[in-house]
C-alpha cells in the first residue's frame, strides 16, 4: 500500500471541501466552524491523507461528511475511543475529533476524560450549544439551570458541567474557547491547538438558530461584547471592556473585577501564563462565567513536555523489538515442551 | 483397603483432584500435576474450578478451590466425570468434593485442619473422619501435612507461618509418589519462579515436594502405586497450552500471517483478562495492547485501529458483549474486519463469574439492532482456539466483517497437551486493499466474496468518510428506501457465503443412522467420548460438532436428514436447538443443563441411550 506524502502540493481552503450538501440549518453556527477548520488545515504543513476527522453523533458530528479527509462518523459519544485506535495504529496522522456537549460531556464523558488523562495527540473541538439540536431541542448537560425545553416544562433543575472546568479536572495539557462568531479567532485558536503536542481541547461557543438562538450573546453581539469578553494573551495582562479600561486581579482565590485608574495599575493586574504547570490558575478563569464575570476565550492552558499516550505506548514496542525481533516459532513451542519421537 | 505393593498397577487412565482453600495454592498445584504428566507423555484434560471472591472467609465452603485432571495413554477428551483420587487440605473442602468421589476411591486429606473451629465452618456436627463407615467407605490416607511439612522444613530460614505454606507443595509430591509422576517439572518451575527473587521459597518448596514424594515410600498405607505410560499420538513437538494461550498465540500467528500490525483492546473482565494479559507480554513481536476505561471504549480503539488498518480485536465475557453491541453494529455497517472474543461464563448479569457455561450464542447471533448478521466461531478445546483465532482472522479480513470468537470459561482455563504447527505450514491471509491507481468506491464488491475493499488512512487519494449512517455504493449518506434495502440484503449475502469457504463437515461415526449429536463449543470432549462409547456398544449414534454457527456450513441440513433423530446438548436451555429447529424445520430434540459445570460423559451417554431405545 502506498503511503507517500502530498507535500509539494499546497494546499487550500478547496481541497479540504466535500461535493456533499452540507445539510444543517441554515444560520447555523457549524458552517463557520466548518470554513474555519477548512482554513486551516491547508496552513499546517500536514500531507492532506494525513488528516482524519472522527465525530460521535450529532449535529455536530456530521462534521467529517463535510471534509475532503479520512473521516469516521462513530456512535453516540464514543468518539475518543475510535481516534484513540486510529492514533495509536499510526500515530503520524493527524487525528480531529468533533464532538457537542451532549455528545462529549454527557453520553460520552467517561471516554472525554480518559482521552484527556492519556494525552493522546489529538485535537478535540467541542461544540458547545447548550442544547440538544438533532433530537430537537431537550436541555444539554451544558444548559443552564431553569433551562425551559420540551423535556423540561418547568425549568431543568441540575447544575450544569463547565467544559473547560472537566477538561482542567481531567489534566488535559491544552484547554482552549473560541467563539463561531470569530473567524479569525478561530483559526487562531485551531492552530495553536494543533501544534500542541498531547490532547488539545477546545471549547466552541456554537449558535444553535433553531433551539437556543443567541445563548451566547453576551459574548458574541456587538452591543454586549464589548464588556463581557476577555481575550487572553499569553504574557499580558487580563484587561477588559469597551474601553479596555477594566481588569482581573487576584483577591486571595477568588479573581476580582477591578477598574484601572484610582490607584489600580496593569501592574496589579493578574497576567496570563498559560504555561503555569499549576492547573488553579486556568480553574479560576475557566469559572469565571457570565453575567458575574467577563468570558475568557484563548488558550487558557498549554502544558507541553508531558508525554503522549501514543508515543509512549509505541516506544514500549520499539523498545521490545529493539532487542530482537521476536521468535515466533519458539513463542509457539515454549519453554516445557517435549518431543514425541516418530 | 488394598494390599501394599511394591509395584505399580498399570491402568489406562486416572483423574485426579486438588481441592483447599482458595489460598491454598490448589491451582498451582494442579497446573504443576498437569505439568507434569504432560511430561510423562500422556494426554491430558484439566478443569480448574475456583470461587469468584479471591479470598473467601478462610475455612468455608465458600472459599473451596478446586483443580481436576484426567490423564491417560489413550486419548484425554475431558477432565473425567468423577475423581479416582481426591486430596482435600480442609474439611470444606471434604465437604463440597467427597460426594463426587466413587466409593473405594482414594481420599487424602489433610487432618492438621481437621479441628473444631474448622469443621464447624465446613457445617460438620461431627468429624467425619473419626465415622467407621466414612472411613470404609474410601482408600483413607491422612497426612499430618502441616507439621510434615513443618518437619520437612526445619532447617529452612522462612518464618513458621511461610513454611505451612509450602504444604500443598507436600501433598503434590505425595500424589506424584502415587501417580509415578516426574519430579523435574516442578523443581524446574520453583527454579524458574522463585530462585532468583526467593532462593528461599524455592528451597523450601523443592524439600517439600521431595518429603511428600519420599513419605510415600515409608508409609504403610499408601503402597498401591499407579502407571499410566505415555499416549499413543503423532510424532513431534508438544507442549500443554490453555484455552486463552491458545487464542492468543493464534492471534499472533494470524497477524503476522495477514501482515497486519495487532491491536489489542480490552477492559479486565473473568474468564477473558489472561488474552490481555498475555498479549500485553508480546510487544516484542510488535503487539499494541490497550488497557481501555471501559468495555465500550475497548471496541471503541479496536475500531479506530482497524479503520487505520490494523488487525483489531477485543476480548471480553456475556456482560462486556452487551455493552459492545452498538459499537458491533457499528463495525458491522462500515464493514470493517475485527474480531470480538466472547469467553463466556455462567449469566445474564454477572452471573456465575467463575463457572462455565455456552449461553450467549443467541446473543452473538441477534444482540444488534437491524438485520446484522456476523460470523461467528466456536471453539471446542483449549487447543483449538488457536485454530479457530486464525480462522476468525481469515473470515474478518477476506470478508471485511466483525467476527464473534466465542469461547468458554471451561476451554479459556482448561489445558491439553498441544501439538505445536509449523508456523510457515499455515496458509496466509489476504488483505484486499484500495489501490491508489485507481478510483476508490467505498462499498464496490468483490463478485466472489461481496467484500468491500479498505483504503487506509495515509494512503494518497484515498480519502473517504465511513460511518453509521446508510451508504450508498459510493459511500455517501443515503436515505433512500431501495439503496438501504439493497445495502442490507448485500451485507447478509456476504455473511452467508462465508459457508462456500468451509470444507463439509466432519461426521464422527457413520454418515447415517439413528442419533446424531449435534455439539459446539466446549462440550467437545464429553460429547465425542460418550457418542465414541455408545458406538463401541454398537448403537448407530453420529456426531457433527460445529465450529461455526454463523453462517451454519451448507451440508448441515442433509446430514440431520439422514438421521431418524437429533439431539442437541449444551450447556443452556437450547439455543442452537433453536437455531436449528428455526432454520432446518427439524424437531431437534434438545439437552440443556445450566449448572455452571460440563457435562459429565456418563450423564450424556445415558441421555442419548433414551434416544436410541
Amino acid at each position: 500500500m502506498s503511503t507517500t506524502t502530498t507535500e509539494e502540493n499546497v494546499l487550500t481552503k478547496k481541497d479540504f471541501v466535500t461535493p456533499n450538501d452540507v445539510r444543517w440549518c441554515p444560520g447555523c453556527g457549524d458552517y463557520t466552524i466548518l470554513n474555519a477548520v477548512q482554513r486551516t488545515l491547508p496552513e499546517l504543513g500536514i500531507p492532506k491523507e494525513n488528516f482524519v476527522v472522527v465525530s460521535g453523533i450529532g449535529c455536530s458530528s456530521r462534521f467529517p461528511y463535510y471534509m475532503n479527509t479520512y473521516g469516521f462518523h462513530t456512535i453516540h459519544g464514543r468518539a475518543p475511543t475510535v481516534a484513540t485506535g486510529i492514533k495509536v495504529a499510526n500515530p503520524d496522522l493527524s487525528v480531529w475529533m468533533v464532538t457537542g456537549d451532549g455528545d462529549g460531556l454527557s453520553i460520552g464523558g467517561n471516554h472525554l476524560l480518559h482521552l484527556l488523562r492519556r494525552n493522546l495527540d489529538i485535537t478535540v473541538l467541542l461544540f458547545n450549544n447548550r442544547i440538544y439540536g438533532l433530537t430537537k431541542g431537550q436541555y444539554s448537560p451544558t444548559s443552564e439551570v431553569g433551562k425551559k425545553t420540551k423535556s423540561t416544562p418547568l425549568g431543568s433543575v441540575d447544575h450544569p458541567v463547565n467544559p473547560l472546568v472537566f477538561a482542567l479536572g481531567s489534566e488535559a495539557t491544552f484547554v482552549a474557547r473560541t467563539l463561531d462568531t470569530d473567524m479569525k479567532h478561530m483559526v487562531e485558536t485551531f492552530k495553536a491547538a494543533e501544534a500542541h503536542k498531547g490532547t488539545s481541547f477546545v471549547e466552541v461557543f456554537q449558535n444553535c438558530v433553531i433551539f437556543n438562538d443567541k445563548t451566547f450573546e453576551s459574548v458574541t453581539s456587538r452591543e454586549f461584547k464589548g464588556d463581557q469578553l476577555l481575550v487572553l494573551k499569553e504574557g499580558e495582562p487580563l484587561i477588559f471592556g469597551k474601553e479596555m479600561d477594566k481588569g482581573i486581579k487576584l483577591n486571595g482565590l477568588d479573581p476580582e473585577i477591578v477598574s484601572l485608574g484610582d490607584g489600580v495599575s496593569e501592574a496589579d493586574l493578574l497576567v496570563h501564563q498559560p504555561a503555569n504547570p499549576n492547573s488553579a490558575y486556568a480553574t479560576i478563569l475557566a469559572q469565571m462565567t457570565h453575567p458575574a464575570f467577563p468570558t475568557p476565550i484563548g488558550v487558557l492552558r498549554q502544558l507541553e513536555g508531558r508525554e503522549t499516550y501514543d508515543e509512549a505506548l509505541c516506544k514500549q514496542v520499539e523498545d521490545a523489538q529493539s532487542q530482537g525481533e521476536g521468535n515466533l516459532q519458539g513463542l509457539l513451542t515454549g519453554k516445557n515442551s517435549w518431543v514425541v519421537e516418530g | 483397603m488394598t494390599q501394599p505393593t511394591d509395584s505399580f498397577e498399570e491402568i489406562e487412565s486416572a483423574v485426579v483432584r486438588f481441592a483447599g482453600d482458595s489460598g491454598d495454592g490448589m491451582q498451582t498445584v494442579g497446573e504443576r500435576f498437569t505439568d507434569s504428566s504432560a511430561f510423562a507423555g500422556n494426554d491430558i484434560a484439566t478443569l480448574p474450578d475456583f470461587p469468584a471472591e479471591i479470598r473467601a472467609p478462610a475455612g468455608t465452603l465458600a472459599g473451596v478451590s478446586g483443580f481436576q485432571l484426567q490423564f491417560g495413554s489413550r486419548e484425554i477428551l475431558t477432565p473425567g466425570d468423577a475423581p479416582d483420587a481426591l486430596v482435600a487440605m480442609n474439611p470444606a473442602a471434604l465437604k463440597a468434593n467427597i460426594d463426587d468421589l466413587p466409593e473405594g476411591g482414594m481420599l487424602v486429606v489433610n487432618i492438621d485442619s481437621f479441628n473444631k473451629m474448622n469443621l464447624a465452618k465446613a457445617d460438620y456436627e461431627n468429624n467425619p473422619l473419626e465415622d467407621e463407615d466414612f472411613r470404609n467407605k474410601y482408600h483413607l490416607v491422612e497426612l499430618d501435612l502441616t507439621n510434615l511439612t513443618k518437619e520437612a522444613l526445619s532447617e529452612s530460614p522462612l518464618k513458621p507461618a511461610e513454611k505451612v505454606r509450602c504444604k500443598n507443595f507436600f501433598a503434590l509430591g505425595f500424589m506424584y509418589y502415587v501417580y509415578g509422576r516426574p519430579l523435574e517439572p516442578t523443581l524446574k518451575f520453583f527454579e524458574d519462579k522463585w530462585a532468583k527473587r526467593l532462593p528461599d521459597v524455592a528451597e523450601a518448596n523443592s524439600l517439600a515436594l521431595k518429603a511428600g514424594n519420599n513419605l510415600g515410600d515409608t508409609m504403610e498405607t499408601a503402597r498401591n502405586r499407579y502407571q499410566v505410560s505415555k499416549a499413543a499420538v503423532h510424532p513431534g513437538v508438544y507442549r500443554k497450552i490453555s484455552g486463552n494461550e491458545a487464542a492468543v498465540y493464534g492471534l499472533v500467528v494470524a497477524a503476522e500471517k495477514a501482515n497486519r500490525e495487532l491491536l489489542y483492546s480490552g477492559y479486565p473482565i473473568t474468564p477473558a483478562s489472561p488474552i490481555l494479559e498475555g498479549l500485553s507480554h508480546l510487544k516484542k513481536f510488535g503487539v499494541k495492547c490497550v488497557q481501555a476505561e471501559d468495555e465500550i471504549a475497548a471496541i471503541g480503539v479496536a475500531i479506530g485501529a482497524s479503520f487505520a488498518g490494523d488487525l483489531s480485536v477485543c476480548a471480553t465475557s456475556g456482560p462486556g458483549m452487551c455493552l459492545k453491541s452498538e459499537f458491533i453494529g457499528l463495525a458491522s455497517i462500515t464493514e470493517l474486519p475485527l474480531i470480538i472474543c466472547n469467553i463466556q461464563r455462567g449469566g445474564p448479569s454477572t452471573g456465575l463469574p467463575t463457572k462455565t457455561e455456552q449461553s450467549d450464542l443467541l446473543q452473538a447471533l441477534f444482540s444488534r439492532h437491524g438485520d446484522c448478521p456476523l460470523p461467528i466461531v466456536a471453539a471446542h478445546s483449549p487447543s483449538d482456539c488457536f485454530d479457530c483465532a486464525i480462522e476468525a482472522v481469515r473470515i474478518a479480513i477476506t470478508y471485511m466483517t466483525p467476527v464473534i470468537f466465542l469461547s468458554d470459561l471451561y476451554v479459556a482455563n482448561g489445558a491439553e497437551p498441544w501439538l505445536v504447527p509449523n508456523i510457515g505450514d499455515l496458509p496466509e491471509i489476504e488483505n484486499s486493499f484500495a489501490s491508489t491507481e485507481e478510483e476508490y468506491v467505498i462499498y464496490r464488491r468483490d463478485s466472489e466474496t461481496l467484500a468491500r475493499k479498505q483504503a487506509i488512512p495515509g494512503q494518497v487519494g484515498l480519502e473517504h468518510r465511513i460511518g453509521g449512517l446508510e451508504k450508498s455504493e459510493d459511500g455517501s449518506v443515503s436515505y433512500d428506501p431501495d439503496n438501504h434495502e439493497q445495502m442490507t440484503h448485500l451485507r447478509e449475502q456476504k455473511v452467508a457465503g462465508i459457508a462456500k469457504s468451509y470444507g463439509p463437515c466432519e461426521v464422527l461415526g457413520d454418515s447415517q443412522g439413528d442419533l446424531l449429536v449435534i455439539g459446539w463449543g466446549g462440550t467437545y470432549g464429553a460429547i465425542s467420548s460418550a457418542v465414541r462409547l455408545l458406538r463401541d456398544e454398537g448403537y448407530a449414534v453420529s456426531n457433527v460438532h460445529l465450529r461455526h454457527l454463523n453462517p451454519l456450513p451448507d451440508d448441515l441440513g442433509e446430514i440431520m436428514g439422514r438421521f431418524k433423530k437429533v439431539v442437541v446438548p449444551e450447556l443452556n436451555l437450547g439455543q442452537l436447538s433453536f437455531v436449528l429447529r428455526s432454520k432446518y424445520l427439524v424437531d431437534v430434540i434438545s439437552y440443556g443443563r445450566v449448572q455452571g459445570k460440563p457435562f459429565k460423559v456418563s450423564e450424556l451417554r445415558q441421555k442419548f441411550l433414551e434416544h436410541l431405545a
